[in-house]
């Protein structure tokens, strides 16, 4: 059976998810990329983001009429908000953080303090983001910042796969997986030294 | 069809249709994988197959335009073919659509038809004949920004040149979007050991070096790659790259550079073969 979560997320939703799981995403998922994170930092969200997902995506966008498309929407790297991250989850509470490739120890500590998950979304699956997008309820600062870079809110029904990449209780499986890549890169080094 | 329709044809095709190679070896990757990085191929393939039924963007980083020219020295609409670049990337942009992504790096404007100063990157290669054949290879930020140049002390060899592949590589981890196609170049100066990385990345998956010793490399450091447990995404798994390609040039005796070219999987390519009497084709 596929989890399937609906924000506004509980913190008791986010707190039981564990480093690994797999779930879906149905209702509203917000992008916020460098500028954006910045920005809100300085000036406040621009909505408020308690219980809901932050996306880290620059989406490509069509307008059609009064509407917006969404083409194509995929995960960018989340190692740059490291930066904000753990100072916009204590402010903003949001319960998600929607992104790839992982972050680092603060982020991982402010999830723990918050009540929230960094989710792994496949990087470059821009399509199959995009098609579980059903509607763009918002954007914000598009004229400052432009299209990458605006915080756009999306309507979405069960946006995924994501994999719980960073829970609520200390767990990375980025953290986990690079002792194991370190231990095999020793007998990589090893090989090649050896022939 | 004109140049510009030809050229803006072939970005659209490399933005939405991932070549035949590529896809065949996102599907033995998921042949041989289990959890998270089958997960992860699952919807790779999914968003590969979604993307070409409906002509969209594989992925919304449509990347930085730039080709690849080998033109015949007796090719005669070079003057054109100059032109025809710039022209063709503002229509797909349009059309496609393509992601604005020139940025000025010192006020920040995007002029938002994704041309700009030196932008598309174009290589100038002549070559005998009267044709001209035009590579398409719009890379993403994620990939190119693991890009890397190494100066090597030259004692360091061919075993120096694979420990620091395998080091870079691995330590890129989930950032470049694993798995991924890794262009080495290896002698020449600096700057031309970058683009023979990028080079080798324009030869289509499955295709060897044609010296044995280069190709044996290919084979060797793809091995070793997958050994590190990086995986799909970098969230682990037995494919870590689907191919290593190596080129080389002759080098100084006192140098030893070694350009790293990461491309993500979604290996986005394809290319325009125009004619002295103006045949087009476009293939990938």
């Amino acid at each position: 059976m596929e989890r399937v979560l609906t924000t506004p997320i509980a913190e008791g939703e986010a707190r039981a998810l564990r480093a690994g799981d797999v779930f879906y995403l149905t209702g509203l998922l917000i992008t916020a990329r460098d500028e954006a994170h910045r920005k809100a930092l300085e000036r406040g969200a621009p909505l408020p983001l308690e219980g809901l997902a932050i996306f880290h995506c620059g989406p490509v966008v069509q307008r059609k009429g009064d509407s917006w498309e969404v083409v194509a929407a995929g995960p960018t790297t989340s190692a740059r908000m490291e930066l904000f991250e753990a100072e916009f989850l204590r402010r903003f509470r949001p319960r998600v953080i929607v992104g790839k490739g992982g972050m680092g120890e603060k982020t991982l500590q402010a999830l723990a303090e918050v009540g929230a998950v960094y989710a792994h979304f496949t990087g470059g699956a821009g399509v199959l983001a995009a098609q579980a997008i059903r509607r763009v309820r918002d954007v914000f600062w598009l004229e400052e910042l432009g299209i990458p870079e605006a915080i756009w809110v999306f309507e979405v029904e069960r946006f995924g796969p994501l994999v719980v990449a960073m829970d609520a209780h200390g767990r990375s499986l980025y953290k986990d997986l690079s002792a194991q890549v370190e231990r095999n890169l020793e007998a990589i080094r090893a090989r090649i030294r050896g022939t | 069809m004109d140049f510009v329709a030809a050229l803006a044809e072939a970005l659209g095709r490399a933005a939405t249709l991932l070549p035949q190679d590529v896809v065949q070896a996102l599907r033995r990757a998921w042949a041989r994988e289990e959890g998270p990085a089958k997960v992860q191929l699952e919807a790779i393939l999914r968003n590969v197959e979604m993307a070409g039924a409906g002509r969209l963007p594989i992925c919304q980083d449509t990347g930085t335009p730039t080709f690849f020219v080998r033109f015949g020295l007796d090719f005669p609409h070079l003057k054109e073919l100059v032109s025809a670049l710039p022209e063709a990337v503002r229509r797909a942009t349009q059309e496609v659509p393509l992601r604005p992504n020139t940025v000025h790096p010192f006020t920040g404007k995007n002029p938002g038809d994704n041309t700009g100063r030196y932008i598309p990157a174009v290589t100038w290669d002549p070559m005998p004949g009267d044709s001209a054949e035009i590579h398409v290879l719009p890379k993403g930020g994620g990939s190119e920004n693991c890009c890397l140049l190494k100066m090597l002390a030259p004692g360091v060899g061919l075993k120096g040149i694979k420990e620091a592949v395998v080091e870079h590589v691995v330590a890129c981890g989930g950032l470049p979007c694993p798995p991924t196609i890794v262009g080495v170049g290896i002698g020449g100066g600096a700057d031309l050991a970058l683009k023979l990385g990028k080079l080798a990345l324009l030869r289509p998956l499955g295709q060897r070096h044609p010296e044995p010793e280069v190709a044996a490399l290919e084979a060797e450091l793809e091995e070793l790659l997958n050994a590190s447990g990086v995986g799909p995404m970098g969230l682990g798994g037995r494919t870590t790259v689907l191919a290593v390609h190596v080129e080389y040039a002759h080098r100084h005796p006192a140098s030893l550079p070694l350009g790293i070219a990461v491309q993500c999987w979604a290996h986005r390519r394809a290319t325009v073969r125009i004619g002295p009497d103006r045949s087009i084709t476009v293939s990938q």
